[in-house]
């Protein structure tokens, strides 16, 4: 692949609505924050983290916002300050929050809109592809 | 000598190992996924696998952004089940062909693939969902196992057409095995869903099903295909269908489809499950 081609490959991914592809630049800014979420794999990290959310966010590098956005439950904050899917659903896990009331709450509608949607086919992808047209 | 008997491609939606584990595989939600799998087991089972190889990847489990391999092999002789947070699976844990995953590793690398040969790997969703798809609920498993790991979380994730390859030269690792073994492959995840963002949710029927139909046909559509098109079309967890290349890689050129469901939607997810019969 040449130089060109690989960096109008990472212009198109910005070009897919709603969409973050998980790229170096988001990795290198949300590698703190989602070591955090990394903790909450274990009971003791999840323990600590509902006793104190605030001094267990506190002993982990992430930057101001990030503690903030953790906080106030803002996934899609979250992704944008580089948080990964994967990692930041540990944290609805830890509220026993499920994959589905996220999805709800990063597009707009309620966990129950969000399963009626999947149950009668899934968010469209007419429409939803590009940015800039509506094929 | 070992052969590759054939391939299974398959998505590992982590509800669907959870109902199988509390027995609602009846239930309406999930009982037209299960009804239609036990052809899948009968055929799975007829070819006599004594190995199966996992393709899959690692959900932010055992591995994290702190070490990323691009491929990884498990070379082990016992695998847990992995703990996600709401405690260990309650299915039995894995037997590993560890002789075979080590000359597969010793292998591919002089072949020129790299893999990172990983000693210690409790197996996530990724690898237990598509196992008790395979075989039910079993008390042990009917086959040792060896999990391919594959990075499709952190950008860039390999290619379709180098999963592949990947695919083709496994297959010539295991045909130099001198011992009589059958082999299965099965590559995981997918069909196309996106768990992240406003895009959530979305599904593409049609991207799916003619991907299905291009592995007993037109495969190079789907190995050439690049990662914005899997992106874009399929969702950005939609990329874990690379991974189903590796097994198409390790079979003859020719193959014929015996089994195939696919249900919209488990979870968040289209779920897909396919057999494919060496045809050569």
């Amino acid at each position: 692949m040449t130089k060109e081609e690989k960096q109008e490959l990472r212009k198109a991914f910005e070009d897919i609505p709603g969409t973050r592809v998980f790229t170096p630049e988001r990795s290198r800014m949300g590698y703190h924050l989602n070591i955090f979420c990394m903790t909450l794999n274990k009971e003791e990290g999840r323990q600590a983290f509902r006793e104190n959310e605030r001094a267990y966010l506190d002993r982990f590098p992430m930057t101001e916002e990030q503690k903030q956005a953790v906080l106030n439950r803002e996934w899609l904050k979250l992704l944008d300050l580089g948080g990964n899917i994967y990692y930041v659903w540990k944290i609805a896990a830890c509220d026993r929050k499920t994959m589905q009331y996220i999805g709800g709450k990063m597009s707009g509608i309620t966990e129950e809109e969000f399963k009626e949607m999947m149950l009668s086919g899934g968010r469209s992808i007419i429409g939803n592809r590009s940015k800039t047209s509506d094929y | 000598m070992a052969k590759i008997v054939g391939g299974i491609g398959c998505s590992h939606v982590p509800p669907v190992g959870i109902a199988s584990d509390k027995g609602q595989t009846t239930d309406g939600y999930w009982s037209p996924l299960f009804e239609a799998i036990p052809p899948a087991r009968k055929w799975i089972l007829d070819q006599k696998p004594d190995v199966m190889i996992v393709v899959f990847n690692d959900h932010a489990t055992s591995l994290s952004f702190k070490m990323v391999p691009t491929f990884a092999i498990g070379v082990a002789p016992y695998y847990e089940n992995a703990d996600e947070g709401y405690g260990p699976r309650p299915i039995p844990h894995y037997e590993g062909d560890d002789q075979l995953a080590w000359h597969i590793a010793e292998s591919c690398i002089l072949d020129g693939f790299d893999l990172t040969i990983v000693n210690e790997l409790d197996l996530d969703h990724g690898f237990s969902v598509p196992m008790t798809v395979m075989f039910g609920e079993v008390e042990k498993w009917p086959v040792k196992v060896i999990p391919i790991c594959v990075n499709v979380i952190q950008y860039p994730p390999p290619t379709a057409e180098r999963c592949f390859h990947l695919g083709q030269a496994i297959r010539r690792a295991v045909e130099e095995y001198d011992e009589d073994l059958r082999v299965m492959i099965a590559g995981t995840g997918g069909m196309s869903h996106q768990l992240q963002g406003e895009r959530a949710g979305v599904i593409n029927t049609e991207f799916d099903i003619k991907y299905l139909d291009n592995l007993s046909g037109n495969n190079i559509e789907n190995m050439k295909k690049p990662h914005l098109e899997y992106i874009r079309e399929s969702g950005t967890e939609g990329i874990e269908l690379v991974m189903w290349q590796v097994m198409r890689g390790a079979l003859d050129e020719r193959v014929k489809e015996t089994f195939r469901k696919y249900h919209v939607a488990s979870s968040n997810t289209a779920f897909g499950v396919i057999c494919l019969e060496n045809d050569n």
